[in-house]
């Protein structure tokens, strides 16, 4: 079948991009250094471009909030170095509000979408999902690479905000969900980073929600047609699901922004008024804009912004079942309803983007309305996290660095989404809204534990990725740490936000006179509070630059990995390390059963390979009628 | 597809690998998943016009039926005929026979490009007339003081990104009828597809902006 043609229209193809003319599909091995690695199509290299670009992000946004933190510590402390680094956002070495204000905005947009957006979907999913399924690349390996270097320009021109807001600041000042109308007429205002801080910001998100969508549309596809044989919707990794849920989500989240980014872009530079209302004044000027709705911007905004936090989110849930299967030895307690549980919260992450707006004067009918469909999330949450504490009841769990990262996960999981339940209730989101309660919340929620979910999958796929394993006692060293620190940063945050901490405030007191002077005096007895915070940050931060080198020093120095180091049982461990590049090597796996079969009854070993027709006997990568003949696979030989 | 020798041990629906699930190739199952998300943007954009309209105390229906509306009613018409032509040139390629396949997409692409230029003069007739972005015509500011000026940014926002669409799609359509030699079918039905949406959007935009604002005044 590889070599003739089939006429009829189910033949697949992927000769997608233009000039790439036959349905051939197979593609070779690329020689040249630029093929190999810059503008590969091979998606594991697109995977690992991925991973390198939010490890580039994901350091910019936290030294980013290291700088945060010390500004709100120590507000009037002079840092030489800042002083030189930014003479005007930081003049004589004390950070401007409106320099705190850019970093928030920064750190808030590197990190959702640079990388709790890229990381575990463009990255991870890219590299995994379609040899977990069998495939030998994505459905549409031209334009893998291309949503990649699309992702990659969007990056360059937020970063380019950075350089063009006009020194006093490094991009605009409105957070990284950039409400309007500050962010459509500020400039008119003068209000800094206003300018070309927010048109540079507002072009690299459109750019990214193309990128993402066009990501999106390439798994969905990937998954539903290119499993190979015997690979049924319901024996897939939960990963793939958690991919595939996640692309739907984006598929049908981002379009949105992009609209939204249109028109707030217009709003900015053509004078028009979506988002403006009338008779905005600064006092002095009294701007043309008029019969636009702020509301509206935060309306298209959580529409997409919500789904945004699952997608964040959910890979990592992916991941945690996966790994905390393959370590429990114990097949994943419940697979049906996690995979429903998933999709529920996918489906009712779209129904509940007023949540965010309690406090935007909504009717109190339609925040009820909000509030219930918010509150029942937490239904398929418990379920998922239920069905994890099965997976590891009565387990012989082996301890390793992935496995506790992943226990961590669901462990900030139900720490941070415990409080949605608090902010998901109306009357209670007026009291917490914009304090550092919310902050708490979702940092731990959609934050850390994501992280930490890419933490796992590091770990996990690591020795699959590069030949080598990630060094275990640096890694043991690494979680220990981090744990506990992130608890320790985020646990009296809440405290905090209960006393009325405000977010979003470059400095909570000033020094008058050698005394501290409040601004609000029931903000004070979180004094002690936010100083410990920022140095549970400071040491937390620092301790991830273990894991830095862990990640570098492993890829080259690490000890070699064989196979199936894990001894796990999906498709990725049947082929070899680091894969081929047409992931199995000229031949096709065979799926004959789901993908955690662990401790089988009467098997030799306490794991079924999902290629092993027979589980009595021994582990086989392929079975032996299918070996070499590549028949079965989608006619793409 | 071939080896059904494991029927016995392997799941045997095209949902359990190893087949196309949909029954449709790669591209096309991608231009509907595109379809979708783009069906999105636009929503999101009409939905927008709409929130910003009905919040209005008052909004514009400068519209008269002639010339307007028989001007964009004959747009909306050539724009049909073109998914007429772009079903018989779909059907053509199927019963392969590619000339008639061919100049069916070029009648398509005529009918696609009559559309941008009505639509190209009707903006200019809009701007000469004082339209804006940023304010209404002069004259319809005498005759609707309240309302926002937000017609123009809504109508050249939305009626924009169609335009862009219909542009593309004539490119794509002459992309696709150059090549139809070596085209496969699945290819010239998946560019039927995207020409199809793109006129579905106009039966959404038809009505929602131009019916909607109709002068009943005279």
């Amino acid at each position: 079948m590889a070599e003739t043609e089939v006429p009829n229209e189910v033949h697949t193809h992927e000769g997608h991009a233009a000039g790439h003319a036959g349905g051939h599909g197979a593609h070779h091995a690329p020689t040249g250094f630029i093929r190999k690695y810059i503008f590969s199509i091979d998606h594991k290299v697109i995977g690992i471009q991925y991973l390198l670009l939010a490890l580039f992000s994901v350091i910019l946004g936290m030294l980013m909030s290291v700088l945060m933190r010390m500004k709100m510590t120590w507000p009037e402390h002079a840092w030489p170095v800042l002083g030189t680094l930014f003479p005007e956002g930081a003049p004589g070495g004390v950070m401007t509000p409106e320099f705190y204000l850019s970093l928030v905005t920064m750190h808030g947009t590197m990190m959702v979408f640079f990388v709790l957006t890229t990381a575990p979907q463009g990255g991870f999913g890219n590299y995994f999902l379609p040899i977990q399924i069998g495939a030998d690349d994505m459905a549409f390996p031209y334009l893998n690479m291309l949503s990649f270097w699309i992702t990659f320009l969007g990056l360059a021109v937020l970063v380019a905000a950075i350089f063009a807001s006009g020194g006093s600041v490094i991009g605009p000042t409105g957070g990284w969900t950039g409400y309007a109308p500050l962010s459509a007429v500020g400039h008119l205002f003068n209000v800094p980073g206003q300018d070309m801080g927010v048109n540079l910001w507002v072009i690299s998100i459109a750019i990214f929600c193309v990128a993402s969508l066009l990501g999106a549309l390439n798994f969905i596809v990937t998954l539903l047609n290119l499993r190979t044989k015997g690979m049924s919707l319901m024996r897939m990794p939960l990963t793939c699901w958690a991919w595939f849920t996640t692309a739907v989500l984006a598929l049908l989240s981002f379009p949105v922004l992009l609209a939204a980014g249109v028109l707030l872009f217009l709003d900015h530079n053509a004078g028009t008024s979506f988002f403006v209302p009338g008779g905005l004044s600064n006092g002095t000027v009294v701007l043309d804009h008029s019969g636009g709705s702020p509301i509206l911007w935060q309306h298209l905004f959580w529409f997409f912004g919500h789904p945004e936090v699952y997608i964040a989110i959910l890979p990592g849930m992916g991941a945690t079942s996966h790994i905390l299967s393959t370590f429990a030895r114990k097949p994943i307690f419940g697979y049906r309803a996690m995979v429903f549980a998933m999709f529920a919260i996918g489906l009712l992450g779209f129904f509940v983007w007023g949540h965010h707006m309690f406090i935007s004067g909504m009717s109190p009918l339609t925040s009820a309305a909000f509030s219930v469909l918010t509150l029942s999330i937490g239904v398929p949450s418990a379920i998922k996290t239920f069905n994890w504490l099965g997976t590891l009841w009565g387990a012989r769990i082996r301890f390793t660095t992935p496995m506790l990262f992943a226990i961590g996960f669901v462990s900030l999981f139900v720490a941070g989404g415990i409080t949605g339940l608090v902010l998901g209730q109306s009357s209670l989101d007026l009291s917490m809204h914009d304090t550092y309660f919310v902050l708490a919340h979702f940092h731990l929620v959609m934050g850390v534990a994501a992280i930490f979910g890419m933490f796992a999958g590091t770990y996990f796929w690591f020795p699959k990725m590069f030949g080598r394993m990630m060094n275990e006692t640096l890694g043991k060293i690494h979680f220990w740490p981090t744990m506990i620190g992130v608890y320790a940063i985020f646990i009296p945050m809440h405290a905090m936000g209960m006393v009325g901490l405000p977010r979003r405030y470059s400095q909570f007191y000033e020094i008058i006179d050698g005394k501290m002077v409040w601004i609000y005096n029931f903000n004070k007895p979180t004094h002690a509070l936010i100083h410990f915070v920022t140095w549970a940050a400071i040491i937390t931060v620092a301790v991830q630059f273990l894991f830095v080198f862990n990640f570098f020093w492993s890829m080259f120095k690490g000890k070699k990995a064989s196979d199936n180091p894990w001894e796990a049982t999906t498709l990725e461990w049947v082929t070899a390390t680091p894969p081929p590049h047409d992931n199995f090597g000229g031949r096709v796996p065979v799926v004959y059963r789901g993908a955690y079969e662990f401790g089988v009854p009467g098997a030799p070993e306490d794991f079924v390979l999902q290629t092993t027709p027979d589980e009595s006997g021994p582990n086989v990568a392929y079975a032996a009628e299918e070996q070499g003949t590549g028949n079965g696979h989608n006619g793409r030989g | 597809m071939s080896t059904e020798a494991h029927v016995g041990r392997l799941p045997a629906t095209e949902w359990d690998g190893g087949a196309l699930p949909y029954r449709v190739g790669h591209r096309k199952l991608g231009m509907w998943l595109f379809i979708v998300s783009d069906a999105m943007t636009f929503s999101a954009m009409l939905i927008a016009y709409s929130y910003a309209r009905v919040s209005s105390d008052s909004w514009p229906t400068p519209f008269p039926f002639y010339p307007s509306i028989i001007f964009s009613t004959t747009m909306t018409l050539f724009l049909l005929a073109s998914s007429f032509t772009m079903v018989m040139a779909v059907r053509a390629s199927a019963h392969n026979r590619l000339r008639a396949a061919r100049r069916w997409i070029g009648a398509t692409m005529v009918g696609g490009l009559a559309f941008l230029v009505l639509h190209l003069i009707e903006w200019e007739h809009l701007i000469h007339d004082g339209l804006r972005p940023f304010r209404l015509a002069g004259e319809w500011v005498e005759k609707w003081p309240e309302a926002p000026p937000l017609f123009g940014a809504s109508f050249f926002a939305i009626t924009g990104l169609h335009m862009f669409h219909v542009l593309t799609g004539v490119l794509y359509l002459g992309f696709i009828a150059l090549r139809i030699t070596k085209t496969r079918h699945e290819d010239v039905e998946i560019s039927g597809l995207y020409w199809h949406f793109v006129d579905l959007v106009w039966m959404f935009v038809f009505p929602l902006i131009y019916l909607m604002s109709v002068d009943f005044s005279g």
